[in-house]
């Protein structure tokens, strides 16, 4: 299935810029090894190597956040990276 | 040419000066708002730097540079802890906090040292690491490493034996001293000798707060520790510290993040000391900086404050913070929490600030 990603400031390093990109995959962990393909390096900056989402990261498939990757896309959904910190 | 690597809590900076070491000039920052926990250029290939980052919010990774520090590649595959069976720990790598080039012998291999404690190898010039088992898999690993301090516990000061590629030391603080005879595939505490007065058994074999330790490379067999509780010394084949630092004078006692040695001289180290005292401020002593030098290996200690703040200067110099050059007049430099940058050019006798108003200091490393 296809849907958007919308990429939050501090990983456009990975997407040349880009603040939203497609994204092909039936749950949120096909949707982000879709992206690892295409900008390498990503994933682990946003994902631990136990598939943890980090702790300052958020993940929201529309307007519901996901607790972890197995959370479904459909076709036309956005997923939103959002980047969450407090503090200086 | 000399360059001094100037790792920030928001970015990457560098000095660099000719051979005379008059002018200094300041640049960057490269990786502005980027966490840079160390800045290690490969002394085996001047070319290559490591860099060891992380933002506020993006997981830790490994920088690399093959063109001294003009353009930066990520590594393909950055430190990571391996995948947790079910009912293990699953423990992630918060950040790469140490980095060291492997033996002269084995160009491209590297170390990292994580938070929490864990240890990695690289043999492609720092492009993928492997996870060293030997040492996160330890059977002992659980006991070693004192878990829940605020900020994790730190793996740091990995030592490679410039005589055997395959002899290491590590801190991990707060764990102790470790060795490993066979490049990490087992290891065994080293830590007789050194006080740990916060520990239930003051005498355990592990659990010390190691802070830095240095092995001199004219003398491998000499080791010197800033640790928690004290200065030490050791000198192998022997396993138990001596403490050098109560040869300091008792109002400032011996408590303070970096050792950093003489190049050439064994018997030379300096050390900046931190009041360690009731709540732990681990600010200049009195406010009034001062490194301290010993050149009879810690039997004598000098203050060296020339050129320093004499007074309200509060300021904390972190465990990779310090180092030396290797000129005929040693070249010492460090790096404060609040920004500035200070150097001597002969020796520690007289001090001036190469650069201020730059982020808190994590990283100060030298490059010829």
């Amino acid at each position: 299935m296809s849907c958007t990603v919308r990429i939050a400031s501090p990983l456009h390093s990975y997407t040349a810029g880009a603040a939203r990109v497609g994204g092909r995959g039936n749950t949120l962990a096909e949707v982000l090894g879709d992206l690892e393909q295409r900008f390498p390096g990503i994933r682990f900056r946003m994902i631990d190597e136990q598939d943890r989402i980090r702790p300052h990261m958020r993940l929201f498939v529309n307007s519901e956040e996901a607790r972890d990757l197995a959370a479904p896309v459909r076709r036309g959904d956005t997923v939103h990276v959002i980047c969450a910190l407090s503090g200086g | 040419m000399s360059t001094v690597w100037l790792g920030t809590r928001k970015g990457l900076f560098a000095l660099r000066a000719d051979a005379r070491r008059r002018t200094w000039k300041l640049a960057g920052p490269q990786f502005l708002g980027h966490i840079i926990h160390h800045v290690v250029q490969d002394p085996r290939a001047p070319r290559t730097v490591l860099m060891a980052a992380k933002t506020g919010h993006l997981g830790p990774t490994v920088f690399r540079s093959s063109d001294r520090g003009r353009t930066w590649r990520e590594a393909s595959q950055p430190p990571a802890f391996r995948k947790a069976a079910e009912g293990e720990p699953a423990r992630a790598v918060e950040r790469v906090f140490w980095l060291t080039p492997g033996h002269a012998s084995e160009p491209g291999v590297w170390y990292a040292g994580s938070t929490p404690a864990g240890l990695f190898r690289s043999e492609d010039g720092g492009e993928r690491w492997e996870p060293i088992a030997g040492f996160n898999d330890h059977p002992m690993r659980s006991k070693w490493v004192l878990n829940g301090t605020p900020d994790g516990e730190l793996v740091h000061s990995i030592l490679v034996d410039p005589r055997d590629a395959r002899h290491l030391y590590v801190g991990i603080s707060v764990g102790g001293v470790f060795e490993s005879a066979d490049r990490g595939a087992d290891w065994t505490p080293l830590n007789e000798g050194v006080a740990a007065d916060f520990l239930p058994d003051p005498n355990a074999p592990f659990g010390h707060d190691p802070h830095c330790i240095a092995q001199h490379r004219a003398r491998p067999d000499r080791l010197y520790q800033q640790n928690h509780c004290g200065i030490y010394r050791l000198d192998r084949p022997g396993r138990r510290w001596q403490r050098i630092g109560s040869a300091m004078p008792k109002k400032i006692g011996d408590i303070g993040f970096p050792i950093v040695l003489h190049p050439t001289d064994p018997d030379t180290a300096w050390v900046l000391p931190m009041d360690g005292q009731t709540v732990w401020p681990r600010t200049s002593i009195g406010g009034k900086p001062a490194v301290y030098r010993t050149r009879d290996a810690g039997r004598s200690w000098q203050r060296l404050d020339r050129g320093l703040p004499g007074e309200r200067a509060w300021f904390t110099v972190l465990r990779q913070a310090m180092c030396a050059d290797a000129e005929a007049r040693t070249g010492l430099y460090f790096g404060t929490t609040g920004g500035d940058v200070w150097a001597s050019t002969n020796g520690g006798d007289s001090w001036r600030c190469l650069a201020s108003h730059l982020p808190e200091i994590y990283s100060v490393t030298h490059a010829a």
